[in-house]
């Protein structure tokens, strides 16, 4: 089903064979796509898959190794950013890159060509925003908006000048599922004009309810071109995913035994300028019982990751308690001492450091917890390697973490391979109380599933795990209880059977009154 | 045509250790470009500058006396530099260890004891840690940049210095010369032995501190813990450290190690207080940090390697007419290449000619 | 003229070198660079300066001469940090340790030299004016520069596409990068800006403020032209308002030396680097307000993937 293989067919855009190489990686390897004017068009894969490197070649940030790009039947070198923008391309980053000092007309202003002054940038911003249905204030700072207003800024750039195709990386990754709502109604509206997009994600159900054709990589390589709607669920993550990888078994949903980890109205005020307070957040977890925290990035997650650790204390030590001892003032090492393990949301430069070996990093999480077994020395504290070492080597093993030699750095290791040590790093210690933020970002579908049945079975063992999550699908895979993170305010837990996508949605606009409460009351 | 860096999956073993000698070379070549300016045969000179120190033995003793401050602030910075914390007040605190050093010695002239030598070591590494306490003070408690504030004490400390030996410290017996009374024989740090000559025992406390140190780094949970909090605080927090213990650790470290340094050079090598007690070692001693590439044991040797650029200035002053300034600006090649060396160690360079498309047509 | 304008003017002088220097490194900083070798700039500044002069009897030539010097001294200090991507913070002193030992090698002739002094030019009409006239209009050249460039850099920073492309860069070098502006061709040319005021901070050292040659002449200044960066929260008014404060507390103490204070000599001298550190102290401890106003990309290594 390829547009190319009928001459002067009027595909707006072909790539032919196009191939990244990152030394000896392809990241890209020999790819073949085509996008009709006026087509919603997918590029769906897991993680790790080639999408985003793809993309980058497309937008002029990455040099092809080879291959070639043919636009409107011409072939032609993207060498930058502005290449791409000239030829009619527009981007919308999954990270986005925005300058969080300046306003959001300078930040339009600055990715549009110099010819057009300030002022009229911000007009035609803030018309354009709202005729698109992504209103925005020109003169505010990047620095105060939310993470969806931020999405809307990037969007508003790539539209103002005037693309034949957008491209949109992992979009609803940052959304609620009203704002995605509304993003929809964005594309349509710009297919209607003729234009088109390519719709980068891993969202089976989004992509069959938007896109006209879709085009599927699995490491590197196209695995399939379709028309998503008629295909299944099944076949498209066949495509995706490749020989089996193990479905989750579900959670035990039966009598759970003590509660293992509280927190009683907890508050927070934000330590940064640019952080989330947290308010009046209260939760318990027993035995048994998987708590999934649900939440669009930028809600508070990380603000009550760091309140749950003890990286950062309260000021109250009742408000938060671990198996039945009051922690709250107590620092992470303590709350360690009493059988918990964290894994935080920041593979590279908190849970681990990439210039480190994986032996170093087992110490980093363990020096305190086990320090009978990896310190002597008395007083001098000498760090026992060989102890070390056999741990680190039992880890990697019961996780199955690919890696280079023995004991490389924690940077050599691709993603999901080091997610799973940092995580089974936790888990050798059979931890009472496992506390995970978003246990499979940027994780490679094999990895993941590795993962999401590690802490299953953690809990089925009886232990009580919270995990933070912006992936409803990992929630749902996991999850025994249910609660809603939004504006620093979690919403009381709801048994995971109860909830569905649109609840939990509307607990996400509901849970304050902003901006974005009032306007996803209006969209319906 | 342009350079392009890529990085390296790991940090590259071969290149750690070939990058000093990388830079040592190119400074030698640079060195002898700068000697044919000045119109000097460059291999004379680079021989009387690297290789004629080394052929007489009181020139040896010279080394080890030079190399000794050197190396003692050089492996107390490097526990700083390694933690991210950046103490460029050395010298200053090298300065007030002498001052607290010499009270015994200058103000308690009558007691004669063989307490007085420990007292006065000890007295001098207290002053030089007070004194690092300030920048560590002030950016632990009030966030403020260690670097400005620990060179700003460098200023005060000498001028500080500069008042007491003219003033209240100032040997009455002196005829008039901006000096203290000379220390008397208890008070003054011994030769290691019989023979050495000059070399006194501030070499042997200077091993020994790099031995100590090297240890901590490479066993110790310290050591572990100074470096993981130079890694990444937020990875240091995650493992239950803490970087502001840290900031107090390596300040209150570093500025003994640099008093103890300078109460030997004072007690060792001058015998008396002067205003002049340092042509620059708490400055050098950054150079010898980076040139042993922050590790105490490669710091032994480049704490030798710049010894030996004070000694070859003086003997090209003697035997070429050059300017003894050429030290100086020996040793800022010399940290200059040691940077340019070490990005091989983290990145692989590729200079690219041209662009080469994918392929269009 | 009277002792409060006889004092005034000699504040000018004290201050304008600061301005410039730090006028020069806001811009650099602004950029995301940090570059701590203003002190070895400034120093390479006044020796070329000086020497220049000297070789063509002209001050006008020696400042053309700091200034060159400055900017190609700190092509050094681009190349490394850059290009190689190595440490700022050791770069700067690297760049710091060679200015002052090159510096002091090539003005070795040129020590007990009686200097070319840079000529103050009177402007016409204005200078007749009473008090402001004769302070502020019969000065040499390096004012006039020193105002020019407040009001230049003020202008390009905040009101000019380049400027804000500049700031951007500060504030994120990556996004700056995605969106295609030339990361490292900025900060290289933001770089040598710096180093050519440094350098002209420099000159006006060696040919205004005394007009000689002396080793190590900089005393410092480089280091409290960083302190007054950051104390201007890198904005250019308060940094020309903080170098007339760095200028009158140097130059009042050296009057107050001269003028015969209870106070000693020392003490005194002590004054501008004490001064620097409790500024830094009060502008720094707030950590809301740093974080806000740092560029947040100060500092940090950039290596743009390809």
């Amino acid at each position: 089903m390829s547009l190319s293989d009928v001459p002067g067919s009027g595909a707006l855009l072909s790539v032919q064979q196009l191939t990244k190489l990152f030394g000896s990686f392809a990241a890209c390897n020999h790819i073949d796509l085509d996008i009709a004017p006026g087509e919603i068009h997918a590029l769906l894969g897991e993680n790790g898959a080639g999408k985003s490197t793809l993309v980058k070649m497309l937008f002029g940030v990455l040099e092809p190794t080879e291959g070639n790009i043919v636009w409107e039947g011409r072939p032609v070198a993207i060498d930058s950013p502005g290449d791409a923008r000239k030829l009619g391309i527009g981007m919308v980053f999954q990270h986005f890159s925005l300058f969080e000092a300046l306003t959001v007309a300078e930040n339009i202003a600055l990715s549009l060509d110099d010819s057009i002054p300030i002022g009229r940038i911000a007009e035609e911003a803030r018309a354009l925003s709202r005729a698109y249905g992504l209103p925005l204030d020109p003169h505010a700072h990047v620095a105060d908006l939310s993470v969806g207003e931020r999405q809307r800024i990037e969007i508003v750039r790539a539209l103002l000048q005037n693309p034949k195709l957008i491209i949109l990386d992992e979009p609803t990754s940052v959304l609620t599922p009203q704002e995605a709502d509304k993003l929809f109604e964005t594309l349509f509206k710009l297919k209607a004009e003729g234009k088109s997009v390519l719709y980068i994600s891993h969202r089976l159900e989004e992509v069959q309810r938007i896109c006209d054709r879709a085009t599927v990589l699995r490491n590197g390589r196209v695995t399939g071109a379709c028309d998503p709607r008629l295909e299944t669920p099944a076949s498209l993550a066949r495509m995706m995913v490749g020989s089996d990888v193990a479905t989750v078994t579900h959670p035990d949903r039966g009598n759970k035994g003590d509660v293992q980890l509280s927190v009683a109205s907890l508050s927070v005020a934000p330590r940064t300028p640019f952080a989330m307070p947290l308010k009046d957040v209260s939760l318990t977890v027993r035995s048994g019982e998987i708590l999934a925290i649900a939440g669009v990035a930028g809600n508070g997650q990380g603000e009550l990751f760091d309140a749950l650790s003890g990286e950062y204390p309260v000021s109250s030590p009742d408000a938060i308690t671990i198996r039945k001892k009051a922690v709250g003032t107590q620092g992470i090492t303590a709350r360690r001492l009493l059988g918990a393990g964290f894994v935080p949301e920041e593979r590279h430069g908190h849970a681990a450091v990439s210039a480190m070996k994986l032996s170093d990093n087992l110490v980093l999480a363990r020096s305190q917890s086990d320090r009978r077994a990896f310190l002597g020395g008395g007083f001098l504290k000498v760090i026992r390697r060989g102890a070390v070492k056999t741990a680190t080597k039992r880890i990697a093993a019961a996780m199955d973490v690919r890696k280079s030699g023995e004991d490389p750095a924690a940077g050599s290791l691709s993603g999901g391979n080091l997610q799973k040590f940092i995580v089974g790093r936790e888990l050798d210690r059979q931890p009472a109380v496992l506390v995970v933020n978003q246990p499979t970002w940027g994780v490679d579908a094999g990895a993941a599933s590795r993962i999401r049945q590690a802490l299953v079975d953690l809990a089925r063992n009886g232990s009580a795990v919270v995990v933070i999550s912006q992936d409803l699908d990992e929630i749902f895979e996991v999850a025994t209880e249910i609660a809603v993170i939004s504006e620093g305010r979690l919403s009381q837990p709801f048994p995971a059977g109860e909830l569905s996508r649109e609840k939990i949605g509307l607990l996400m606009g509901g849970l304050h009154e902003s901006k974005t409460g009032s306007e996803t009351a209006n969209a319906h | 045509m342009r350079i392009e860096l890529e990085r390296r999956p790991q940090a590259s073993k071969l290149y750690g250790f070939v990058s000093p000698l990388l830079a040592l070379l190119l400074t030698l070549i640079a060195g002898a470009i700068m000697f044919a300016i000045l119109g000097k045969n460059p291999v004379e000179a680079l021989d009387a500058f690297f290789v004629e120190p080394l052929l007489e033995v009181w020139s040896l003793h010279e080394l080890a006396v030079k190399a000794a401050p050197l190396i003692m602030i050089g492996v107390g910075l490097a526990v700083c530099y390694r933690s991210n914390n950046w103490n460029i007040g050395a010298e200053g605190q090298f300065t007030i260890g002498a001052i607290t050093g010499s009270i015994l010695p200058i103000v308690f002239t009558e007691w004669h004891s063989p307490a007085v030598l420990p007292l006065m070591l000890i007295m001098g590494a207290i002053g030089g840690a007070l004194f690092a306490a300030i920048p560590a003070l002030l950016k632990a408690h009030f966030n403020t940049n260690e670097i400005l504030t620990s060179l700003m004490l460098v200023y005060i400390a000498q001028l500080f210095l500069d008042w007491l030996i003219r003033g209240a410290w100032r040997n009455p017996q002196g005829f008039n010369f901006p000096e203290s009374v000379p220390f008397a024989p208890e008070a003054t740090l011994p030769a290691i032995w019989e023979e050495s000559g000059r070399a006194h025992w501030a070499f042997v406390f200077a091993i020994v501190a790099a031995l100590v140190v090297w240890f901590m780094l490479k066993y110790t949970l310290r050591g572990f813990e100074i470096v993981v909090l130079g890694q990444s605080e937020r990875a240091g927090r995650f493992a239950g450290f803490s970087s502001k213990k840290m900031i107090w650790f390596s300040f209150l470290f570093s500025g003994a190690l640099a008093g103890l340094a300078g109460i030997s050079e004072v007690s060792g090598s001058i015998g008396h207080l002067q205003p002049a007690i340092s042509p620059g070692y708490g400055f050098t001693a950054i150079i010898v940090a980076f040139l042993g590439r922050l590790n105490p044991l490669g710091i032994i040797a480049s704490g030798l390697v710049l010894a030996l650029t004070y000694l070859g200035g003086e003997a090209a002053q003697l035997s070429l007419g050059v300017s003894d300034k050429v030290t100086r600006v020996f040793q800022g090649l010399i940290l200059f290449f040691v940077l340019s060396c070490d990005t091989l160690i983290y990145y692989k360079i590729r200079i690219v000619w041209s662009r080469i498309r994918g392929g269009v047509a | 003229m009277s002792i409060f304008e006889a004092i005034l003017l000699t504040v000018i002088t004290a201050s304008t070198p600061l301005v410039i220097a730090a006028l020069g490194e806001l811009v650099a900083e602004r950029s995301g660079v940090l570059n701590l070798g203003v002190e070895g700039m400034m120093i390479m500044g006044a020796v070329a300066a000086f020497a220049s002069a000297q070789m063509s009897g002209s001050p006008y030539i020696g400042l053309l001469g700091g200034i060159v010097a400055g900017a190609l001294f700190s092509l050094l200090f681009g190349f490394l940090t850059l290009t190689l991507v190595a440490n700022q913070v050791a770069t700067g002193l690297a760049l710091t340790i060679l200015g002052l030992g090159v510096s002091g090698m090539l003005g070795e002739g040129y020590v007990s030299v009686p200097g070319v002094r840079l000529a103050p030019i009177v402007v016409p009409y204005l200078s007749d004016i009473p008090l402001i006239g004769s302070v502020l209009f019969r000065q040499d050249l390096t004012f006039y520069l020193s105002l020019a460039l407040l009001f230049g850099v003020s202008w390009f920073l905040f009101r000019s596409r380049t400027g804000l492309k500049l700031r951007a860069i500060g504030d994120s070098h990556s996004s700056a990068h995605a969106l295609g502006i030339g990361v490292i061709r900025t900060r290289y040319l933001a770089v040598m800006f710096g180093g050519a005021c440094a350098g002209l901070a420099g000159a006006q050292l060696s040919l205004v403020y005394t007009p000689q040659w002396v080793e190590n002449m900089s005393s410092g200044r480089g280091w409290i032209t960083l302190a007054l960066v950051v104390f201007a929260s890198w904005r250019p008014w308060r940094v020309f308002a903080g170098g007339y404060l760095f200028g009158a507390v140097t130059i009042l103490q050296l009057h107050a030396q001269a003028f015969g204070v209870g106070i000693p000599a020392q003490f005194l001298s002590m004054l501008p680097y004490a001064a620097t550190i409790v500024v830094l102290v009060i502008i720094s401890h707030n950590r809301r307000t740093t974080l806000i106003n740092t560029p947040a990309s100060l500092g940090k290594p950039f290596v743009p993937e390809r």
